[in-house]
């Protein structure tokens, strides 16, 4: 029995709202503080999306040290497919809040995120596995997965912003 | 120079300038004739047969626009089979992959077996006597081969053998082949991605030495950041790099990289506790290949392009990447990771752990490139300014990896290809 209580449903929506609005409006150093010092952030091959990244080749699969690169990339200037920067716009829906595995608390959420770049509209559709933990009063988020429905990254080409 | 409307390269070696003309890049009647003289002509690269390991074994995929089964039989024989019945066209097989005794057409049930044979007809006996099911087998590419793993296929009968087409690649082939006892492997999870350009512009990107500095600071600044020794390593001018045509298209850039290599090059972000490994896997190879070998196996990195539409990139992975146009201004990529087929489990994790600093739709270099593809593809729409310009190292004896003599090679065999007469075709019409 776990003795982590779970938090609301609505908890776990204002956290994933909130990051959801700095990713789209690029405010990514306060993104990362959302995020705990031993975060990960995977994107799963669209083949094999229940796959493990320690024997399946991702599309993403960062540590806190390269979500950290990621960023600092991101906010400079010499990350070319993100300069001009995308305008994306992420839905959030169907959050639930599952469970618990050790101190992480478990949840879910539907995405489509679409991105607007050179007047094309690429749209990443797929859902979210977060695995939170309660800092003090916060939730923080220890890992993010997005898991895409789209068959190949056909025609986006890359996923160049964090998804 | 000659810059008529009808020739796509002007290869003037005198001056030392060469030009490709960007309707290469453009044009739907150029399209339609590469698909003819340049992939109904080439060796075109269908799969790894570590895919398919079992007998029965299938992997169903698009291979330059038609749908095949690359497919080991129950004979063990691996084949390439064309994904449509011989009855009234259905895809036979509408799975990814899986395996499969059969293949059975979901449209009549016509069922065929792992090998294509026919070998059953519902309501046989409505057919005449000159209805054969020898004849009604699931068709193959008219040649099929495999050089150490490397499945391809052919759609001309009188084409020269894979052997002798992969001529010099072979050599960079077997560099990457040889990085294991046991064989190679592709890895679990295909990277399927696109973008929005000509193929060939990705050919060229894929082992343009001259891009790297510019397009990839980021990732230079990453691996710095991360604590990479990159003095001793300079990237723009390594201590040891060579451009190499390898004949029939093929070519390759090899160099001494700043990026540690999971199969034997060490560098610090790898951890002091992974060393002793590192040197004593350096030191099989050592005994195996010899010392210069070994350092060629180890330390350098090789970017390989196939002729027309294979790249095979050693560096810090390998990735096995192949692209098709789809129109002129879009094309579809598909890249795996090959590693040792006995990698350890640990081994194969820092594998892909350093492919993905790198490579692919989510890497931090990857995407930079796919951004330069279409930005040349969205500026050839300025039609006045009508040729590319890849005379870099023209007139040098020794063109180093920053140089274009790569993809002279490819143009050059592209060139020749398209413009050739067709004997055949010719002699009919007469």
């Amino acid at each position: 029995m776990s003795s982590i209580e779970l938090p609301s449903r609505q908890d776990v929506e204002d956290l994933l709202y909130k990051e959801a609005a700095l990713l789209d409006e690029w405010r990514l150093d306060e993104w990362m503080e959302l995020l705990t010092e031993d975060a990960v952030y995977e994107v799963p091959p669209t083949d094999v999306p229940e796959g493990d990244s320690r024997n399946t080749l991702f599309i993403i699969a960062d540590d806190a040290v390269r979500i950290r690169s990621r960023v600092k990339q991101l906010l400079g200037k010499a990350a070319w497919s993100e300069n001009p920067r995308s305008r994306t716009r992420r839905i959030i829906a169907n959050v639930r809040v599952i469970g618990t595995d050790g101190d992480n608390i478990l949840a879910t959420a539907n995405f489509a995120v679409h991105r607007m770049r050179y007047e094309s509209v690429d749209t990443y559709i797929g859902h979210y596995d977060y695995k939170l933990v309660r800092v003090g009063n916060d939730l923080r988020i220890r890992e993010r997965r997005a898991i895409l429905d789209n068959e190949a990254l056909r025609p986006h080409g890359k996923i160049s912003f964090i998804l | 120079m000659d810059k008529s409307a009808e020739s796509y390269v002007v290869d003037d070696q005198d001056k030392g300038l060469f030009r490709v003309n960007r309707r290469a890049f453009t044009d739907p009647e150029c399209l339609a004739e590469e698909r003819r003289r340049v992939f109904d002509k080439c060796w075109i690269y269908i799969g790894h047969e570590s895919e398919v390991p079992h007998a029965g074994d299938y992997r169903s995929r698009n291979v330059a626009g038609r749908p095949m089964i690359l497919v080991r039989g129950d004979d063990s024989v691996v084949r390439v089979l064309l994904n449509t019945c011989t009855h009234r066209g259905s895809l036979v097989c509408r799975q990814k992959s899986g395996n499969a005794k059969t293949f059975q057409c979901p449209y009549h049930a016509w069922t065929f077996s792992s090998r294509g044979q026919l070998v059953g007809v519902p309501g046989e006996d409505s057919y005449s006597d000159a209805f054969k099911r020898d004849d009604m087998a699931l068709a193959t590419p008219p040649q099929v081969d495999n050089y150490r793993g490397f499945v391809f296929a052919c759609f001309d009968p009188a084409a020269d053998s894979l052997y002798d087409y992969l001529a010099g690649a072979r050599e960079y082939l077997d560099l990457v082949a040889d990085q294991s006892e046991l064989g190679m492997k592709i890895v679990a999870g295909q990277q399927s991605y696109s973008a929005r350009a000509n193929w060939k512009l990705l050919v060229e990107n894929s082992y343009d030495g001259y891009h790297g500095l510019p397009t990839h600071q980021r990732y230079f600044s990453f691996l710095s950041d991360i604590g990479v020794d990159m003095k001793g390593r300079d990237v723009a001018a390594p201590s040891y790099q060579k451009a190499v045509d390898l004949g029939n298209g093929h070519a390759v850039v090899e160099y001494q990289s700043a990026w540690g290599r999971p199969i034997a090059h060490w560098v610090a972000p790898f951890g002091e506790h992974r060393k002793a490994h590192f040197e004593e896997v350096r030191r099989r190879f050592d005994e195996r290949f010899g010392p210069e070998r070994s350092r060629r196996i180890c330390e350098t990195s090789r970017n390989l392009g196939i002729f027309p539409n294979l790249v095979i990139n050693d560096i810090m992975a390998i990735t096995v990447r192949t692209f098709y146009p789809v129109s002129p201004d879009y094309m579809e990529v598909n890249a795996w990771a090959l590693a040792p087929a006995d990698e350890s489990a640990e081994d194969s994790a820092l594998r892909l752990d350093n492919f993905l600093t790198f490579l692919g739709p989510g890497g931090f270099a990857t995407p930079d490139d796919v951004e330069m593809l279409e930005a040349c593809q969205r500026g050839f729409a300025n039609r006045e300014v009508g040729w590319s310009d890849i005379s870099r190292g023209m007139k040098r004896e020794h063109p180093s990896i920053t140089d274009e003599l790569q993809m002279r090679a490819f143009w050059r065999r592209w060139n020749q290809l398209m413009t050739e007469p067709q004997l055949k075709r010719a002699r009919k019409a007469a």
